[in-house]
């Protein structure tokens, strides 16, 4: 992995990332209908407000100008006022990127070990009960609405069973003794957003690492191995595992725009203080330089991961070498 | 000569998949499903316009309504069936969209190179690696929401997987020495590439075609739960949104959430199912075992 490459593929999502800026700009500034227009036709807005507006984006500016006005915008982290809650739009997402952060983070890290360890099993006694199981599991979740699979697991386990609380981060109003309480708080509230995340992940983190594993069986160094007599379990473990790992490192890069659909949903659900909530929040109430807010920040971080991922990637197989 | 030849592979095709426990499952479910969306509503008279009766409200099924009611008195199972035309019309339609896009975009890039191909592949990346879900929200909020917007966006966000697939067989089959002598004898790109590229990739297109429905319906059923829906169009996504803001859950009626999400589990899986069967007939490392 030379130097040039990294700087190649950094470029690459540098550009990535501009044209989600421009893309962003038509979308909320020229397409009919864009909410720009609708604030400045807005029969209740006076004449001040309008002027304000007109100002803030340069509205009797030519065009050139007013690209130049959003970027000079962006870079100075002003993505204009929230009409909800009347405070700066950074200011609001930066309050809720910890609590997606620390729901999303513990669903990965449950869906990844899981899904691994149970793909592992279902390649290794491949035709089996556990086999049928797993992949059965896995094509279930995958086809199964994040939210619907949320609103069940209330049903159960807060309307039925009374274990966890349906909602929040923490219980309101109530005041903690000691830090052990808080966080004893918070694990409850956690419980039920990260069981429905990591459920519908597991099931294509399982079928992918199930699937590479059986390939990477098939091949013939493994016969060789065999043919060499080591045991079973050294061949999985030595031989074919690291093969099988490599191509999960993609699937999860990959998957973090469907992630991001998931957390909107769980968080919608369970009314978790998180992106996803406040993304759903500025949708409902047409919010306009919220909702452009979160899309900004939530496809920046993927296209940031995707490069972060592809990078890792070409450093640990030293077969991509372009 | 052609047509026979084409002919024999689709019966092969055909016995392989009735062969395969996953395809014939996943054929039957859907089968009945669109059944149900050609032939239900002309069955079951329903608009959903109308609200029932005040004592109608959130009633527990009975044998006047067999899946009971909603919170506005409306017979839940005959809103399911029309529900059922509305998704998977919705679903099949959006699918064309991304199927004739991705194939397009595909062709072009995979048939022509370089630059065009340079350009094209970006273009495709982009939307590969953009979360596909707040895209969707962020259109569907601009354009406004009604069915055939709804669909549009759908579309326009599902082919960059197709493109990708389709671009990659378009590179192998245009280096075919068939290819290359009716170059020779002088035929044109447009008709290369609708004459002999279209009918070599098309296999691929349609095993691709049932991933992309399965998403498409999950599409629908996402966004009008996230109230970005037609509400003037039941659909299965359009009643757990009502059944969710109007506290279902929390009221116990389970005849009420239940079943939309129980259809839509079944036609994705019957979807997911086809296509991982697909997979398994076209991908000989994965048969027989």
């Amino acid at each position: 992995m030379t130097r040039k490459i990294i700087v190649r593929k950094l470029f690459y999502a540098l550009l990535t990332i501009l044209v989600v800026l421009v893309f962003n700009y038509i979308l909320f500034r020229v397409l009919p209908g864009n909410p720009l227009n609708m604030m400045m036709r807005n029969p209740r807005a006076t004449p001040e407000t309008i002027a304000a507006v007109k100002e803030f984006y340069g509205l009797d500016q030519p065009w050139y100008i007013q690209f130049f006005t959003y970027f000079k915008h962006l870079l100075t982290g002003d993505l204009g006022v929230s009409f909800v809650y009347k405070a700066p739009v950074a200011d609001v997402l930066a309050q809720k990127i910890l609590p997606t952060v620390l729901m999303v983070g513990l669903a990965e890290i449950v869906a990844i070990v899981v899904g691994i360890f149970l793909g592992i099993l279902a390649a290794w006694k491949r035709g089996t009960k556990l086999d049928v199981a797993t992949l059965s599991f896995s094509l279930v979740t995958y086809s199964v609405p994040t939210f619907w699979l949320g609103m069940i697991l209330v049903v159960i386990f807060c309307v039925q069973l009374r274990i966890f609380p349906t909602s929040g981060m923490f219980t309101p109003g109530k005041s903690f003794p000691t830090t052990f309480a808080m966080l004893q708080d918070l694990f409850m509230h956690l419980a039920l957003p990260v069981l429905t995340m990591s459920l519908v992940l597991i099931g294509e983190y399982a079928l992918t690492m199930r699937n590479t594993l059986m390939d990477v069986l098939s091949e013939d160094y493994i016969t060789t191995a065999r043919a060499k007599g080591f045991r079973e379990r050294y061949i999985l473990k030595k031989h074919a595992l690291p093969n099988a790992m490599l191509p999960m490192i993609t699937i999860i890069a990959i998957n973090v725009g469907f992630v991001v659909a998931g957390a909107i949903q769980v968080e919608t659900i369970f009314s978790w203080p998180g992106l996803g909530r406040l993304m759903y929040e500025a949708l409902r109430a047409r919010d306009y330089p919220l909702l452009q807010g979160v899309f900004l920040l939530v496809t920046v971080s993927v296209v940031l991961a995707n490069v972060l991922a592809d990078i890792t990637y070409s450093y640990i197989d030293p077969r991509v070498k372009n | 000569m052609k047509w026979k030849m084409r002919l024999k592979k689709l019966k092969e095709f055909s016995r392989a998949v009735a062969r395969n426990k996953m395809a014939l499952t996943g054929s039957v479910i859907l089968g009945v499903f669109i059944l149900v969306a050609i032939f239900g509503p002309i069955l079951v008279p329903f608009s959903t316009m109308e609200f029932g009766s005040v004592e109608d409200m959130l009633q527990p099924p009975s044998s006047k309504f067999l899946l009971g009611t909603d919170d506005m008195g409306r017979d839940v199972l005959a809103n399911l069936i029309h529900g059922a035309r509305v998704s998977l019309l919705i679903g099949a339609v959006a699918t064309m969209i991304s199927m004739v896009i991705g194939t397009l975009i595909g062709i072009l890039a995979g048939y022509f190179g370089k630059r065009v191909d340079n350009l094209l592949m970006r273009f495709t990346d982009f939307f590969l690696v953009i979360p596909w879900l707040p895209l969707m929200m962020v259109l569907a909020a601009i354009l406004g929401t009604s069915l055939w917007n709804i669909i549009f966006v759908i579309g326009i966000t599902g082919w960059a997987g197709t493109a990708r697939v389709v671009r990659a067989q378009t590179l192998s089959v245009k280096e075919r020495q068939f290819v290359e002598r009716t170059v020779s004898i002088g035929a044109g790109n447009l008709h290369i590439m609708l004459r002999h590229i279209l009918p070599n990739v098309f296999p691929l297109v349609f095993a691709n075609t049932v991933l992309v429905a399965a998403v498409a319906i999950v599409s629908e059923t996402t966004l009008s739960f996230l109230g970005l829906g037609d509400p003037t169009m039941a659909s299965w996504g359009m009643m757990l949104h009502y059944a969710f803001e109007g506290g279902a859950t929390a009221a116990g009626a389970y005849w009420y959430y239940l079943p939309p999400g129980i259809c839509v589990v079944l036609v994705v899986l019957s979807f997911t199912l086809l296509g991982y069967a697909f997979d398994e007939i076209l991908n000989p490392k994965l048969r027989g075992r």
